[in-house]
């Protein structure tokens, strides 16, 4: 059975593992999953564990009552493989989210379901 | 960091032979602000009615359509089925906010080649007053067109995706709060000339500042109305236009460009498809943003038109928010903007790409009230649609642009 790439991507969050696309033709890495390589139109994207390092390319604090969970922080993040995706730091207060930032990812489960979340590198060193 | 989008699409070469040859003849709105007890339905077919009858035409006459909404995927056959008309040439694209401007090229290429003769392009929403109101929408989208890469981390959409351009902007060209909150002042400001404004109060930067958080950098203020409306107009061939009882409007340019749906999947969240959109418009048209005598940009985010007014020309990359300050962009300004006073102030049902039409129309025929322009010759009316996904230019003007 050939899995729709979403699935494969949500199966292997869900057992821990955070993977994103590498296309054998172009050399590339490729984020959002999908069936052809966005740059050159191969097929046959193959999945890769990915670093998980990464810099905060843009951010920000989402407004929520307090009873409803207070703030939250929404940002994009450009993994060190070359490829963009939405997440939410966490850890730090939302609005301490900065652009620039070095952040790791971690595979967090939500409802059963494995989701890519990300904490700030510390200074100088090792996550 | 991401995919850089590429045309080789000669604009000016394919499409300039249409520049001019189709005009709008007719534009009218209803029912904008708020209109209890009103449907969708209801106000595009009262909308559509109030068009037809300003081109001087009748519904029989209507023998092309293009139309579409954000709840029924199916949207021009009960249209038609309302109508009673029986279109020979039928559009029903959907692609967001800028929709009703992209529906402009195509119906031009089906007037030129004679698959119809009066193209009727109409838009409804009762978004404000509907009972299946925005909170089951929007859980409706979640399922009917899914973003499952963003929604386990909750953006509000499409709040959030618009706090990240704003937010990028700020970071990478030093824009300022001060700055994004002039663009919701001035389109307060020509609201305030608008008798069909949903908002008039006046209205200042400290307001804005000060308005309630939504997603940062953005404050309630820097966000849309959410509001009822109807909007319609009717194009034709410009000779068939010019024995019709209203001055036409020529298109002189359109084009449309889309390079992503997702705003995590967009290349540069501080460049838009607007800048290949326009690009194309203007070359179709044979002009720049310097010739405009004015611009009605798509305002769903006070960010927004700061990233069509570079994206479009009128300054360069990063001095958008230079551009708008001191009353850049507000009546008396250096150019004017949003002179209905946008989907800031004025009208936002869901989609606004018609009603930046219809105030271009109504600027360029001079019947604009005390908020006309001294100068009405050209317009460029730009469109955006999702989370600065689909974006879709035209350049209109009169009988002395062509």
């Amino acid at each position: 059975m050939h899995l729709s790439a979403h699935s494969h991507y949500q199966a292997e969050l869900d057992a821990g593992r955070f993977c994103i696309q590498h296309c054998p033709q172009c050399q590339r890495h490729v984020f959002t999953p999908r069936e052809l390589c966005p740059h050159c139109g191969a097929s046959g994207l193959r999945w890769v564990r990915a670093g998980g390092l990464g810099t905060v390319y843009s951010t920000s604090t989402i407004a929520r009552k307090v009873d409803a969970g207070g703030n939250y922080n929404v940002a994009l993040i450009d993994l060190d493989e070359g490829v963009r995706m939405m997440s939410r730091v966490e850890g730090v207060a939302p609005e301490a989210v900065a652009m620039g930032q070095r952040v790791q990812a971690h595979v967090a489960h939500k409802d059963g379901r494995g989701l890519v979340l990300f904490t700030p590198v510390r200074e100088g060193g090792a996550p | 960091m991401s995919r850089v989008p590429s045309s080789h699409l000669d604009a000016a070469a394919v499409n300039r032979p249409l520049r001019g040859r189709v005009a709008i003849a007719g534009a009218a709105t209803y029912g904008c602000g708020e209109s209890p007890g009103m449907d969708d339905m209801t106000l595009l077919v009262r909308a559509a009615q109030a068009a037809v009858a300003d081109a001087g035409l009748t519904m029989q006459d209507i023998d092309g359509l293009a139309t579409c909404s954000v709840n029924a995927s199916m949207w021009t056959m009960p249209v038609i089925e309302h109508l009673g008309i029986n279109p020979t040439y039928v559009d029903g694209t959907m692609i967001g906010g800028s929709s009703f401007i992209a529906h402009l090229l195509p119906a031009m290429r089906a007037l030129e080649a004679g698959q119809c003769k009066a193209v009727l392009v109409c838009y409804g929403s009762a978004q404000r007053s509907a009972s299946f109101g925005r909170k089951e929408s929007v859980a409706a989208r979640r399922f009917m067109d899914p973003q499952p890469y963003e929604t386990p981390y909750e953006p509000v959409l499409p709040v959030t995706a618009y706090a990240l351009a704003a937010a990028r902007h700020m970071h990478e060209f030093g824009t300022t709060r001060t700055q994004l909150a002039e663009v919701a002042v001035a389109a307060r400001a020509w609201a305030q000339m608008n008798p069909e404004a949903f908002m008039r109060d006046p209205l200042t930067i400290e307001d804005v500042l000060s308005a309630r958080p939504i997603a940062s950098p953005l404050t309630v203020r820097d966000c849309c109305l959410v509001t009822d409306g109807g909007g319609a107009i009717v194009l034709t061939r410009a000779d068939r236009a010019r024995d019709l009882p209203k001055p036409p409007v020529y298109v002189l340019g359109n084009a449309t460009a889309i390079w992503n749906r997702q705003i995590s999947c967009m290349p540069d969240l501080t460049t838009t498809a607007a800048a290949q959109s326009g690009a194309q418009a203007f070359a179709m048209a044979g002009l720049r943003a310097a010739d405009m005598d004015m611009a009605q940009v798509y305002d769903a985010f006070t960010i927004n038109t700061l990233l069509f007014l570079e994206d479009l020309g009128f300054c360069a990359k990063g001095e958008g928010g230079a551009f708008v300050q001191g009353g850049g962009i507000a009546p008396g300004g250096r150019l004017a903007v949003n002179t209905n006073g946008g989907g800031l102030s004025c009208v936002h049902p869901g989609m606004y790409g018609i009603f930046a039409l219809i105030e271009a129309v109504r600027q360029l025929r001079g019947e604009a009230g005390t908020r006309q322009l001294g100068h009405h010759r050209t317009a460029v009316v730009h469109g955006n649609g999702g989370t600065l996904s689909s974006q879709s230019t035209a350049v209109l003007g009169t009988a002395e642009a062509l």
